[in-house]
């Protein structure tokens, strides 16, 4: 079957089949920054943003996606620039491996538009989807907070 | 962040930015799974359903339909025996593993391996393959595993280098410095009591994987997710008598995970067999139950002291559960006592030893902090059992007992990696900064004078403290090189085996060398981990990388300055002790420069033409352990048993920090790795020997919000032999969450515990118990 998918700003005709997940399609598209790692939508690397809200590419019908718009991590810095989230994340250290670090700048973006001044406790609940096992977290936190403080300075 | 270090340093102590930082939040194509070979063919694995079984027969006639390219089974790989642990060679683990063997011996051994087209057609095909088992009676319980009527697990002819393999012993170690036995007898108090770690899942976010293919000129090649590419084709060489090509590209973590061989013997099965690219990735659940896990063990912990606080003998005896194979069996329960024992350099006597035995469950392996999380629980508990029944401090008695700079112990020279050590005076230890500075951060002292339980609100809060060391490589066995080569644009390519697994390594080389070189880290260009390409290095383990690479790279970085210095000397026409490295370039006294961009220039194109390039190569001779004290506040739900960390403050001592921000987020890390340990990690199996914990639903790793506060402070600190001051800093960090948490569990509630993990449900029934 055919679907038309918006994927980053760009319009898409796909060719999939009906059980395929978005996840696969992403990723065989060249969209390699979605990264595949539980399959059982528990640990948050696959996240994109389906019309700006995140979801797991693992467990979304590619069919489902027909007509929608979605974003990934390409679709947030270009060659010669990274959004503040990422910088933050380089700054305080938060991306050692960086296999989670996809998942996690979409879902924070989702956060901070929704809510542009989070607390601590606020990020940390709205993140918990999105598993590490690298960092502990510390270092993803402050770089969300810094990053959140600069982009309302702004 | 930089403060810690009196020497005049630019690069170094400083928090540059890692040099794979951008690539890695832009989500660029840089895993093993990013790679897409033309033609590649998709290798899936099918898998034991029995824990102990012969397999009779398989017919896989039904399952060769359209798209399968090949299926494989025992008859058609190398009848050849090796160990998947990517150790120095001779490896100090036994050989009991074939690639595929007729015999399986746990749930997840491999079986059989299928090639094709795609995905979907290979776990078709899968399904279809018929293998008839002849069910064994199967060791489950390591506990176990030298029972009389237990079954021999490797009773192959082929087997070397286990101890005991007909009573399931893989390994066995024993050592003794006084007697231990009749030190007991002169003390005041003694305890006496059996402590239990787990196994644990790396559960790395990037799934094991590899590709292998025939380059143009018929080179094989593999890229993989591994810490160990130089020991990954070495080995690969021994099972298939070919030569070939490693290549590590960006690694999603490895803990330790990666330090053996997974995938890459099934994808060159395959390409050997019909010459085409062939990739397996393996799915989260093969990654959590068919590679590697932490070896669970069981310690009996003896320690004696006098009524002053005096630690007279300690003894360790262990058994520890290796699974089914021998990966790492020896050296990771020696570890158990080699990296904790000599902290408490003092006693009188002191005694460790125990089994390693197989059983048959998932294979053991390398798991950061390599046996030091299993020895220091039991060692760290055992003590602050007594401090309690002295009446002691357990800061005080922890201090009063542990290593000194300027101190040695004999045990470094007793236990090494497998075998003997080296004997090592300790040049730096700031074990009493980082207990006294950290008990005043954390308040330590008013903090224990509050009342720990609430009725109210049926809370109790905890406070734990624990000490730990560890190593920095392994000395006389570990070796590492760089290769410097400058370029005509004022740059520098650094070359190294060094395996950067997401840990920064690739950075902290770059700065080491960028300091020597009067430099800045972009002007150094690194690749790293590629066989054919970059000089030999051990890889990542043994917390050995800024230790032995980096003393690599910087000896190799002094000897490019020479051969600059010389070059310049002549070009310049001036004597060479008139001459320095200025900011990217030479100076002389008077005043007279040279960049470094013209005078590679000059060396390529118009005087005396050559490429200036060095190699150099590092063995220690020592490893000097860094120390952490961690204290940690816990709150106890009274009602559920649930355990929560509000604060878990770690002082370490890791000599210079190379770049503080990466060295503190090795700490963090390792912490939230060792309170998920403590917490809630664990194996789970159902009665056929099949894990239920097999995916990030059921295997819980610490999620944000479940560690609470982690914070980091660095002693002052400087390890003469260590690159600029520095010792290892990634390990050390996974051995204090479980004793400290246990010793706060039960200074909150009077309940100890002595088996991690201390799920909710464990301490609500000794809740229930105590009638709190």
């Amino acid at each position: 079957m055919r679907v038309k998918i918006k994927i980053n700003d760009k319009d898409q005709f796909i060719e999939t089949d009906p059980g395929e997940m978005l996840l696969e399609t992403l990723r065989k598209l060249d969209y390699k920054g979605v990264k595949h790692a539980c399959s059982t939508a528990s640990c948050g690397a696959c996240s994109v943003q389906l019309d700006g809200k995140p979801v797991l590419s693992c467990t979304t019908f590619t069919a489902a996606v027909d007509g929608h718009e979605v974003k990934t991590i390409e679709g947030f810095s270009d060659e010669n620039s990274l959004s503040d989230v990422q910088k933050a994340l380089i700054d305080e250290g938060g991306s050692q491996c960086g296999f989670c670090i996809p998942g996690l700048v979409v879902t924070t973006e989702a956060l901070l538009s929704e809510n542009p001044d989070p607390t601590q406790q606020e990020v940390i609940d709205y993140l918990k989807g999105n598993l590490c096992r690298c960092t502990g977290y510390e270092s993803q936190t402050r770089a969300i907070l810094k990053a959140a403080k600069e982009r309302r300075s702004k | 962040m930089k403060t810690l270090t009196e020497e005049k340093l630019n690069v170094v102590n400083t928090s540059v930015e890692k040099v794979d930082g951008k690539a890695l939040v832009r989500g660029k194509p840089v895993f093993t799974d990013d790679f897409d070979i033309p033609n590649t063919l998709t290798v899936k694995i099918l898998r034991s359903p029995y824990a102990h079984a012969i397999i009779k027969s398989i017919d896989t006639s039904n399952a060769m339909i359209e798209g399968v390219v090949c299926i494989l089974t025992y008859k058609d790989v190398p009848h050849v025996i090796y160990t998947r642990a990517g150790q120095g060679y001779p490896e100090p683990s036994p050989y009991d593993t074939f690639v595929l063997d007729k015999k399986v011996r746990y749930v997840g051994d491999g079986v059989a391996i299928i090639a094709a087209e795609t995905e979907s057609i290979a776990k078709r095909s899968m399904k279809l393959i018929k293998v008839e088992y002849e069910v064994l009676p199967s060791i489950l319980d390591y506990e176990h595993a030298m029972d009389k009527d237990a079954p021999i697990i490797h009773d192959e002819l082929e087997i070397s280098g286990a101890y005991d393999p007909k009573r399931n012993i893989a390994a066995h170690y024993e050592m003794e410095i006084g007697n231990v036995e009749e030190e007991l007898k002169q003390c005041d108090y003694v305890v006496d009591e059996t402590y239990y770690t787990p196994n644990q899942s790396h559960a790395m976010m990037e799934p094991h994987g590899a590709i292998s293919y025939f380059d143009p000129n018929g080179r094989l090649t593999i890229i993989t997710s591994t810490q160990v590419p130089f020991h990954a084709r070495r080995i690969i060489k021994r099972i298939f008598g070919v030569n070939s090509r490693v290549i590590k590209p960006r690694i999603g973590g490895g803990f330790g995970g990666k330090q053996a061989l997974h995938v890459e013997p099934y994808v060159v099965a395959v390409t050997l067999k019909t010459g085409r690219p062939a990739k397996c990735i393996y799915s989260r659940e093969e990654t959590m139950t068919a590679s590697n896990t932490r070896h669970a063990m069981r310690f009996r912990a003896r320690a004696g002291a006098m009524k002053d606080g005096t630690l007279r003998a300690l003894e360790l005896w262990g058994l520890s559960n290796t699974g089914a194979y021998g990966e790492h069996a020896l050296t990771v329960f020696m570890v158990g006592g080699s990296k904790t024992l000599p902290l408490y350099n003092k006693v009188k006597a002191v005694k460790f030893g125990g089994d390693v035995v197989y059983s048959n469950t998932e294979p053991a392996g390398a798991f950061r902090g390599y046996g030091a999380p299993q020895g220091m629980f039991p060692l760290d508990s055992v003590l602050d059992e007594l401090a309690h029944k002295i009446g002691m401090d357990p800061i005080e008695f922890k201090l009063k007992n542990s290593i000194r700079e300027g101190e040695t112990s004999p045990i470094f020279k007793i236990m090494g990696e497998g075998r003997e050590g080296v004997d090592q005076i300790i040049n730096s230890c700031k074990i009493e900064e980082c207990a006294i500075n950290g008990s005043k951060e954390f308040r330590w002292y008013e903090k224990r004078k509050q009342p720990r339980i609430d009725r109210q609100r049926q809370i109790a809060h905890g406070y734990g403290v624990a000490f730990a060391m560890q190593g920095s490589s392994i000395p006389a066995i570990d070796m590492g090189s760089a290769t410097i080569k400058m370029n005509d644009d004022g740059t520098f390519n650094l070359l190294v085996g060094a395996t950067d697994l997401g840990t920064g390594s690739d950075t902290i080389l770059a700065q080491i060398i960028a300091e020597v070189l009067n430099t800045t880290v972009e002007k150094i260009i690194v690749y790293s981990s590629d066989t054919d390409m970059t000089p030999f290095d051990k890889g990542a383990y043994a917390s050995s990388t800024t230790y032995v690479s980096g003393n690599a790279a910087k000896k190799a970085a002094e000897k490019m300055k020479r051969e600059i210095l010389n070059a310049a000397s002549e070009i310049m026409n001036k004597p060479i002790h008139t001459l320095e490295l200025d900011k990217d370039g030479v100076i002389s006294e008077d005043g007279a420069t040279l960049s470094f961009s013209d005078l590679q220039t000059k060396l390529f194109y118009t005087f005396n033409q050559r490429q200036l390039e060095v190699t150099e190569s590092f063995v220690s001779e020592v490893a000097p352990p860094p120390y952490l004290v961690s204290f940690v506040e816990v709150e106890i739900d009274l009602n559920s048993g649930k355990v929560k960390v509000i604060d878990f403050l770690n002082y370490i001592d890791c000599g210079v920090p190379i770049n503080p921000v990466l060295a503190r987020g090795q700490v963090e890390g390792a912490s939230a790795q060792g309170i998920g340990m403590a917490l809630f990690e664990d194996h789970v199996m159902d009665k056929s020997g099949r894990l239920i914990t097999n995916d990030f639903f059921t295997y819980k790793i610490p999620a944000r919000g479940d560690i609470g506060r982690i914070q980091v402070r660095f002693a002052k600190s400087y390890e003469p032999t260590g690159p600029f001051g520095a010792k290892s800093v990634s390990e050390i960090g996974l051995d204090t969450p479980g004793p400290a948490i246990a010793n706060a569990i039960f200074d909150a509630i009077g309940i100890r515990i002595r088996r991690l993990p201390i799920s909710s449900e464990t301490l609500f029934f000794e809740i229930r118990k105590k009638g709190l």
